[in-house]
């Protein structure tokens, strides 16, 4: 049950994401990397870690796919309907397709597995607040600063400038 | 209906984003296309985390505590890279990258 749960939400995943790259319109594109990344939340509930799912849906689906859809509006043009790459498209493909099979390739035969399928003692929120103060105090001071540093940033660079 | 072990699972799931991403980049000239990319390999990024963390020996809470670092970066650079991109448009009325050619000197 899980297994198809899982194989359905990684192909649509996937699916969105190529998505979001080729389609024609660069809004539908927004909406197509922000259902991939509802696809990306589902995987965090079916790997038990719940809180990252909502942290995700929040951040990603919440703040940024809003925040790229209004710079669409602001930055649009007409004329990204018809470009086509041409011999750069050739070669992603190629480069991605190479690098995709190398990896499941070794991946496959690399002998990793999965120590506890269902672990007994899935760890909880508690033990991510925990951490959060007592271990990685100063990193999460440094993610606030670099949050406050990054709005202060974008503010002061997309600031309307009257010339 | 029974796969291979899931961590293997997660990790192609993972490297199939990323290699998606690798192409949105290589094949785009949209900057906001490009973000769209940078995004993906994100996420893949952190699907790992959490997958290995989950299917770690004794399960971690580590790498959910990283992936959160990692989201809120993610927001940042997400953040500063649309302000760049609409401050390029103002500049040159367009946002092609290979357009860009301003600072080339």
């Amino acid at each position: 049950m899980t297994d198809v749960v899982f194989l359905v939400v990684s192909l649509l995943t996937v699916f969105f994401a190529i998505l979001a790259l080729e389609s024609r319109e660069l809004v539908y594109g927004a909406v197509a990397l922000s259902l991939s990344f509802l696809g990306v939340a589902g995987l965090f509930i079916l790997l038990d870690s719940l809180y990252i799912a909502i942290f995700q849906v929040l951040v990603y689906v919440g703040s940024i796919a809003i925040l790229i859809v209004f710079v669409i509006m602001l930055v649009r043009r007409e004329k990204w309907a018809n470009v086509t790459g041409g011999n750069e498209r050739i070669l992603g493909i190629i480069a991605a397709v190479l690098l995709f099979s190398t990896m499941t390739y070794f991946s496959l035969s690399s002998g990793l597995t999965s120590q506890y399928p269902n672990p007994t003692a899935i760890p909880n929120f508690y033990e991510i607040g925990s951490q959060l103060i007592n271990d990685y105090w100063l990193i999460l001071q440094l993610t606030g600063l670099a949050l406050a540093v990054s709005i202060i940033g974008a503010l002061t660079m997309a600031k309307f400038e009257n010339r | 209906m029974n796969l291979l072990e899931p961590l293997i699972n997660y990790f192609i799931l993972s490297s199939a984003l990323l290699c998606v991403g690798i192409y949105g980049l290589i094949a785009k000239r949209n900057a906001i296309r490009l973000l769209f990319s940078v995004e993906i390999i994100i996420n893949a990024a952190i699907i790992n985390f959490v997958a290995f963390a989950r299917y770690h020996d004794t399960p971690l809470i580590t790498g959910q505590t990283f992936s959160l670092f990692a989201i809120a970066l993610a927001a940042t650079e997400a953040a500063v890279g649309l302000a760049i991109i609409v401050q390029a448009f103002r500049l040159n009325n367009d946002i092609d990258v290979l357009e860009l050619k301003r600072l080339r000197g």
